[in-house]
């Protein structure tokens, strides 16, 4: 028997990122929760008739509602006086979070529901079989980004600079976290449900099918992509940047290296230069090297 | 008490009276006024409700999803393109068995852009699941709203409902105006408790996958449960009557039909007009009647085949296209008779008022006249030919 919320044997993949950021998230919010899930890999794999993984009242409608129907949900508490010691939380992959779900939670940032948004962020839509989103990294070859004789690099687009957009709604709370960081996940998702109006986390869940690495290598996967600088570990409260996880950077070929879907750019030290100045953009960007005079993360 | 009401402004006082606890639109001519007024009286502490401002009529639909899984009575309400934008909650909220009502303010169709009345929009949405009335003038829309209710609530039920009033033509229109009190509407409508709701006391999963093993168990049931609404709403309007003090069938509505020779089948503000021309007609001696159909969802077979069968002839009336294929109100009207012994020996199929180009009293007596025993398909009435002839440089 689990003690979590979020039941083992549900349909997921062997090393899903996203499973395990998902009951870090639930376990951390506790029961008096309610969840509003997107369609994607987590709605499918926890929630097939007649079996659920949830322990919590959990909704899935669509791909790109979850936002809105979250919002109704906080709204129907708040008529019915019962807000008060519920967390209302929404979630969805990064396709129905960055690309056809954005409008709705731009609704949901604005009118400013007191509702924890997480993205799962996997960097593809790897549901319906591995293709692009708006938040799948440089140079990744996905299914509608194959490399061929013509085209050498895959997606040539840059990650959608979703937690600005979340920051720039003006909302208390925006992170970013790692599944490969567990401490690091529940204690973002206790302090964004502590604070009262629409908060935002985008969880970094590597996905060894779509990602084309070995299972077994998720944690030290999600590890890298945070260690080289590629996904910062952030924290704004209410426009400012207050936190970040500080690192030794390493060069991105180590997060590059285990992962098929970047196999292409390896040889290509044109490309490799890139994706290395998307990494030092970051750490300049918001301080990550040890010892900046940036807040780090104990501090804060 | 009678009141001079706007229609928008008297459906607004009815879903006032039906006390939803979540309110969320977005707005498009020719829904607005209604929700401007459930705004104003939110604002002004007449109306206990949370009324949320959404950024698209996709979220609308989606939030009051969210708020009656919680167990909450909502109301939202939209037209043309906005309905079409909903399509894909529509038929999520029907296949979750959510009661939500819905006012559609009947209107046209881009392209091109036309912000008029015909009945495109909720003709489209026939296949959501939701129930749909067509109401003939405010009065109906207004009792229409507080049955719509019952309906949707009623614990063997559990489906949507759209009530469908003509654009400007109802919401814009002012009439006279029953409006019950509180007193009335509480004892026919009482408090909404939900079946499931999501409560952390009692957690459930709402909207899981169904694979090929459970998918068409699930639709079947849905669709068994759309006919039994057919049975539900008899008692509804009989339990209304008894009140309100005004009689509804619900279904549909037969006006001089006993006798008659000809018949128009139609929905919605048209039915008025109709019945004036009927009433002149008869006083000429033409055995003429009018079959308005209040429910287009679901789709009263039984009692329209017994209103009709032995009428010779018979028009059914569109205020919308299937493009390409026979109007759709006739096509079903036409499949109902199918290979029955008993059945008109003409149905003609007409087509008028599209994009808020009127259908007048002249307009009806050409459908009349045109009621012949030569099967008419899809004959469009005050159709501009010299408009068609225009030519361009190729």
């Amino acid at each position: 028997m689990s003690n979590s919320l979020f039941s083992p044997g549900h349909t997921a993949c062997a090393g899903c990122g996203q499973s395990l950021a998902a009951r870090l998230v639930i376990d951390a919010c506790g029961a008096n929760t309610i969840i509003a899930n997107n369609t994607g890999c987590l709605e499918v794999f926890s929630s097939k008739y007649p079996e659920s993984a949830w322990g919590v009242p959990w909704i899935h409608s669509l791909f790109e509602n979850a936002a809105a129907v979250a919002s109704g949900i906080e709204a129907a508490l708040k008529f019915l006086g019962k807000k008060e010691g519920i967390n209302v939380i929404a979630q969805a992959g990064d396709g129905g979070t960055a690309d056809i779900g954005l409008q709705a939670l731009s609704g949901m940032f604005e009118r400013g529901h007191d509702i924890l948004y997480v993205c799962y962020d996997n960097e593809a839509y790897e549901n319906t079989g591995i293709q692009r989103s708006g938040l799948t990294p440089y140079g990744a070859n996905t299914t509608t980004t194959p490399i061929g004789k013509e085209l050498l690099l895959g997606n040539i687009r840059f990650k959608k600079p979703m937690p600005e957009i979340a920051n720039a709604h003006g909302i208390p709370y925006v992170a970013t976290a790692s599944a490969a960081f567990p401490q690091d996940v529940q204690r973002k998702v206790k302090k964004a449900i502590s604070i009262r109006g629409a908060k935002y986390i985008q969880i970094h869940v590597p996905c060894p099918l779509g990602w084309r690495h070995a299972s077994d290598l998720t944690i030290s996967v999600g590890k890298l992509a945070v260690e080289t600088g590629l996904y910062p570990l952030i924290e704004y409260e209410n426009g400012k940047l207050t936190a970040v996880r500080q690192i030794q950077p390493k060069p991105v070929e180590e997060y590059l290296k285990p992962q098929g879907r970047f196999k292409h750019l390896l040889n290509n030290p044109e490309q490799i230069k890139i994706i290395q100045a998307i990494a030092d953009n970051n750490i300049e960007k918001y301080g990550l090297r040890v010892k900046t005079e940036v807040k780090s993360e104990a501090s804060s | 008490m009678k009141e001079f009401l706007e229609g928008s402004r008297a459906v607004a006082e009815a879903i006032k009276l039906c006390k939803p606890g979540v309110i969320s639109a977005y707005p498009i001519t020719p829904q607005t006024h209604i929700v401007e007024e459930l705004a104003l009286m939110v604002a002004e502490g007449k109306l206990n409700s949370q009324f949320i401002n959404v950024e698209s009529e996709h979220s609308a639909a989606s939030l009051v999803l969210g708020a009656v899984a919680t167990g909450v009575r909502v109301f939202t309400a939209t037209s043309s393109q906005g309905l079409l934008y909903m399509a894909e909650v529509l038929f999520n909220i029907a296949g979750m068995r959510f009661p939500v009502v819905m006012t559609c303010a009947n209107r046209a169709i881009s392209a091109p852009l036309n912000i008029w009345n015909d009945q495109q929009d909720s003709v489209s949405m026939r296949d959501t699941g939701w129930v749909q009335l067509f109401a003939e003038d405010i009065q109906e829309a207004v009792d229409f709203h507080f049955m719509a209710y019952r309906i949707a609530e009623d614990k063997s039920i559990m489906l949507p409902v759209m009530v469908c009033m003509d654009g400007f033509i109802l919401t814009h229109g002012i009439e006279t105006v029953d409006m019950p009190s509180q007193e009335q509407v509480d004892k026919f409508l009482p408090a909404y408790s939900a079946l499931y709701k999501l409560d952390p006391q009692n957690p459930i999963t709402m909207g899981l996958v169904a694979d090929p093993d459970y998918y068409t168990e699930a639709r079947y049931a849905l669709h068994q449960t759309n006919r039994e609404v057919l049975d539900l709403i008899p008692k509804v309007t009989k339990e209304f009557s008894g009140i309100f003090g005004r009689v509804y069938n619900g279904l549909i509505e037969e006006y001089q039909t006993k006798d008659a020779q000809r018949v128009i089948v139609a929905m919605g503000s048209v039915c008025g007009t109709i019945k004036e021309v009927v009433d002149e007609l008869r006083k000429k001696g033409k055995k003429v009647g009018l079959l308005k159909i209040t429910a287009y969802r679901p789709f009263p077979i039984r009692q329209i085949y017994e209103a009709l069968k032995n009428v010779p002839k018979v028009a059914v009336l569109d205020r919308a296209l299937s493009l390409g294929s026979y109007a759709p109100l006739f096509s079903e009207v036409k499949a109902v008779f199918g290979t029955k012994k008993k059945k008109p020996q003409v149905i003609s199929s007409f087509i008028a008022g599209l994009g808020g180009r009127d259908i007048t009293k002249d307009s009806i007596k050409e459908i009349f006249r045109l009621l012949t025993a030569k099967e008419l398909s899809g004959e469009f009435i005050d159709l501009k030919p010299e408009l068609l002839k225009e030519t361009y440089e190729q």
